[in-house]
């Protein structure tokens, strides 16, 4: 069949790609001493499809790995071999083989083959490291019920005849899927090669499917008068024939109706190293691959291993139609009812809702200049539109929102890996994966996450050694908890190791030349290590140490996503950073002022208050201009007019009103001439069509039309500091 | 098929046929730029455009184009042609170069010439006042002087605070 499958390796890619981290974090959550019995089922399901779809795609290495993995992971949930650590370490290594395939696969690029033979040669050796003599390819387990020996009566044995009229080398590649598409239909042996002397091929089709059905596959490229297809006598073989295909064993099987699921593999062996010995069937994967038999005999263990695991049976029997995948979709499918729609919809959702929201706020404003006895009605209207507006904008936003254990879920294997690298032992904890925030948000957290979660590893929690002496107990805990406060989502790293070094921070910062005082605040020595290049590690190690992960942090949660980091840290207890995070990327809550007339908004999550000052609060210092005393500090005055050279309403603070904001540990108090309200507004990009202006972040689209200007208080603050 | 490939694929192949202009004064004189270029005209609004701190003159801010934040120049500013008036006759050309979109504030817009090459005289060096490189040529129609100007890489040139460097490099300004 001439179907082109390119079309589908997508969802394929996707899908096996959900697998594989199911599978990582079954796999960490095991259990050694114990392990679930649902969970072991998980893994080798999870494993199974991955197989599935990557042999009807023609990806030849993932099937391979993939099924040396489930024929162990088989015996494991048979009870035959007992679970152990380094098994799951295999596994987990194993994982990673495949992750890589795929993305190989994705991009068109070739895997590491080395890599993945190891790891292939690793699993088989688990597999048979309980075994003391190599078994026969009879070796099946003991559970297995004897295959039975002869076709079922339903079944009929057919010997299939294509004499192409055109050359074989053209219909190579429609022999392949022919061949799969066969597959599907029951257990094939390909009796006879095409070649350039002989151009025939000739196939034994063991199947319950009417002969059209047989035929259908031949006629996307073949004349009919081609194929022939007359019924055969049971093969003589037939107990070859059971084991000689690993994939399609049980032919005559009490459950026909799941061996088609399993059918759509596409494994074909070579006839004649079938006849021989039934081992290769485990090596079957290219289709028509000629097989060496007689090197080949440590496999055949796997092998038997594989035709066992049929024997066992799928505990869904899915009666699957051609073309379907395993029965493991039947229980996917039941589990989440969802639908896959591409990021792009979603986003133009996302806009056109935005713009509704605009519409309706810039329809509100006429309309709230009508006299209100008169329209009446209209104004209801609006109010229950403004309503409507609202729901709608929030359900759309929803959309985008996903979990963060999507963020949280690659942790456990990092700590896992890292720890035992730096041989520290360290428990993660996660705390309220169930909170969402905005797609895009989750997949610009996961890397700066990682640097503070690393950091935590390599400098925050101490060895075992030194948290015993300490009276702490060995092993440390990192805490990943988040969770909604007020319009943000926060996120906390939360580790009980040594805590930051005040003394060598300070230290650090004026061996760079940064102007510090020693009597700075610990907020703002904890802010320093920020600085590009700054480490006080002792020894860079390729876990951390060169200065850089702060840096991108920061980068990308302040300035990439418009959150905030706090940090707090006790000397010998431990470290908390606090990140705040805004709900979505599109929509801010601001506050709106007016300087000399002109609109600005200020995001709400800087803000920590606004006030109209007195007199005698506002103090100059000299060369550094105003301050204002509030709550005890003395905190620096930024008039936004001299900033936007803009002629003010208001000269003085005290007839005016100061908007106290925080950023990066500082507070600045911006001087306006008044606050105009509250709003929520869709942030348009200025430097689509302009170029960046200091002390703006972007612009909005305000009630009346007109566009105002959205403050970037990040660079307001780094401004007023001088 | 877009049209600008058509219209390089027509000037390549039949040379004779002719350039589009849109024509428009600046005080005194008048200028004429390529018709693709231009997205629509609109009138100025004074009171609807925001300004941006710190930009030169003739940067007047930037306005709400249908959901889109543009920016308005005033070419009458740049040029230095006195002092600009706004009213009811003041005319915005929105331009949409290299999928940036910009509006330019003139003083009217006249009519679409189709200047033939015959029509069009190489443009003599007018030393700093303008770059040579952004004149394209001037036309002559009747007793008309047309300034052809290239005003992609006008708007693209440093000189207009348009863009940022990087995005002008990229540009090709």
């Amino acid at each position: 069949m001439t179907v082109d499958m390119s079309q589908f390796y997508q969802v394929f890619f996707e899908e096996a790609g959900e697998h594989l981290s199911n599978m990582e974090n079954l796999l960490l959550s095991l259990d050694i001493e114990s392990p679930e019995q649902e969970d072991l089922n998980a893994i080798f399901r999870a494993a199974h499809s991955i197989k599935g779809g990557s042999a009807t795609f023609g990806f030849t290495d993932i099937a391979e790995v993939t099924h040396i993995l489930e024929s162990l992971l088989d015996r494991i949930r048979n009870g035959e071999l007992a679970l152990q650590k380094d098994m799951v370490d295999v596994f987990l290594r194993a994982g990673d083989i495949l992750k890589d395939q795929l993305a190989a696969h994705q991009n068109n690029e070739e895997s590491d083959t080395e890599a993945a033979r190891g790891v292939c040669e690793e699993l088989t050796r688990w597999q048979h490291s309980d075994e003391s003599a190599a078994p026969a390819s009879t070796a099946q387990p003991p559970e297995n019920p004897p295959p039975a020996d002869t076709d079922t009566a339903a079944e009929q044995r057919y010997t299939i005849t294509f004499t192409p009229s055109s050359s074989p080398a053209e219909h190579g590649v429609h022999m392949e899927n022919m061949a799969a598409e066969l597959e599907k239909l029951g257990a094939v042996d390909i009796l006879a090669e095409g070649s350039a002397e002989n151009p025939v091929w000739r196939f034994a089709l063991t199947t319950a499917a009417p002969e059209e059905a047989i035929r259908e596959p031949f006629d996307f490229f073949a004349q009919p008068a081609d194929v022939v297809i007359e019924p055969a006598p049971p093969a003589q073989a037939a107990a070859e024939e059971e084991q000689g295909y690993g994939f399609f064993t049980d032919i005559a099987s009490p459950e026909p109706a799941e061996e088609e699921a399993e059918q759509g593999y596409g494994f074909f062996t070579d006839v004649d190293a079938v006849r021989k010995t039934a081992e290769e069937e485990a090596q079957g994967y290219g289709f028509f691959e000629k097989i060496e038999p007689p090197q080949e005999t440590p496999p055949t263990a796997a092998s038997g291993g594989g035709a066992g695991r049929r024997d066992v049976g799928q505990p869904k029997g899915d009666a699957a139609s051609p073309g379907k995948r395993p029965s493991d979709k039947a229980a996917t499918a039941a589990q989440t009812e969802s639908i896959r729609v591409s990021v792009e919809k979603v986003d133009q959702l996302i806009n056109l809702v935005g713009e509704l929201v605009i519409t309706q706020a810039m329809v509100a404003q006429t309309a709230n200049k009508l006299p209100p006895d008169v329209y009446e009605t209209l104004q209801v209207s609006l109010s229950q539109l403004e309503h409507n507006t609202r729901d709608l904008q929030e359900s759309v936003m929803s959309i985008r929102m996903m979990p963060i254990s999507f963020v949280f879920s690659r942790f456990p294997r990092v700590v896992r890996d890292l720890s035992s690298k730096l041989n520290k032992q360290v428990e993660l904890k996660t705390v309220g994966e169930g909170t969402e925030l905005d797609k895009g948000l989750i997949e610009k957290l996961s890397d700066p996450l990682t640097h503070l979660v690393r950091n935590s590893l390599d400098h925050g929690v101490e060895s075992p050694e030194k948290r015993l002496a300490a009276g702490k107990p060995a092993k440390g805990t990192i805490t990943l908890r988040a969770s909604h406060q007020g319009g943000n989502v926060v996120i906390e790293v939360i580790d009980d190791g040594a805590g930051m070094d005040r003394e060598k921070i300070l230290a650090k910062a004026k061996e760079r030349g940064i102007p510090v005082s020693d009597t700075i605040p610990d907020q703002e020595v904890w802010q320093l290590i920020f600085e590009a290049g700054f480490s006080t590690a002792e020894v860079v190690t390729d876990v951390s140490g060169r200065g850089v992960g702060m840096d991108v942090v920061k980068r990308n949660i302040i300035h990439g996503m418009g959150g905030r980091i706090e940090m707090e840290s006790h000397s010998g207890a431990g470290t908390r950073i606090i990140i705040r995070l805004p709900l979505t990327l599109a929509i801010l809550d601001g506050m709106s002022v007016s300087v000399g007339g002109d609109i600005f908004i200020t995001p709400l999550t800087y803000i920590v208050e606004s006030l109209k000052p007195r007199e005698e609060d506002i103090k100059t210092v000299s060369g550094r201009g105003r301050v204002v005393y509030v709550r005890g500090e003395y905190v620096t005055l930024l008039p936004l007019h001299e900033v936007f050279n803009i002629q003010p309403v208001v000269a003085e603070p005290q007839d005016g009103i100061l908007v106290l904001v925080e950023a990066e540990g500082k507070k600045v108090a911006l001087f306006v001439d008044e606050l105009v309200g509250q709003h929520q507004v869709v942030i348009k990009s200025l430097e689509t069509n302009f170029r960046k202006v200091a002390g703006i972040s972007g612009a909005t689209i305000m009630g009346d039309g007109k566009v105002a200007l959205i403050l970037d208080i990040s660079s307001l603050v780094r401004l007023s500091q001088g | 098929m877009a049209p600008e490939a058509t219209q390089e694929t027509m000037d390549e192949v039949t040379p004779h046929l002719s350039q589009e202009c849109l024509t428009f004064t600046l005080g005194a004189e008048e200028y004429g730029i390529d018709i693709l270029k231009v997205q629509e005209i609109r009138g100025y609004e004074y009171e609807a455009v925001t300004r941006i701190a710190n930009s030169p003159e003739f940067i007047k801010g930037v306005i709400n184009l249908r959901g889109i934040i543009v920016p308005i120049v005033d070419m009458r500013i740049k040029f230095s042609l006195g002092e600009p008036e706004y009213n009811q006759f003041t005319v915005v050309i929105i331009l949409n170069v290299n999928h940036r979109i910009v509006g330019m504030v003139v003083d009217s817009v006249s009519d679409v010439i189709a200047l033939t090459p015959e029509q069009i005289r190489p443009a003599p060096e007018l030393g700093s006042i303008m770059d040579a490189q952004l004149l394209t040529g001037l036309g002559t129609i009747d007793d008309r002087m047309l300034i052809l100007v290239d005003i992609e890489k006008l708007m693209n040139s440093p000189e207009m605070a348009l863009m940022d460097d990087a995005a002008a490099e990229l540009a090709g300004a």
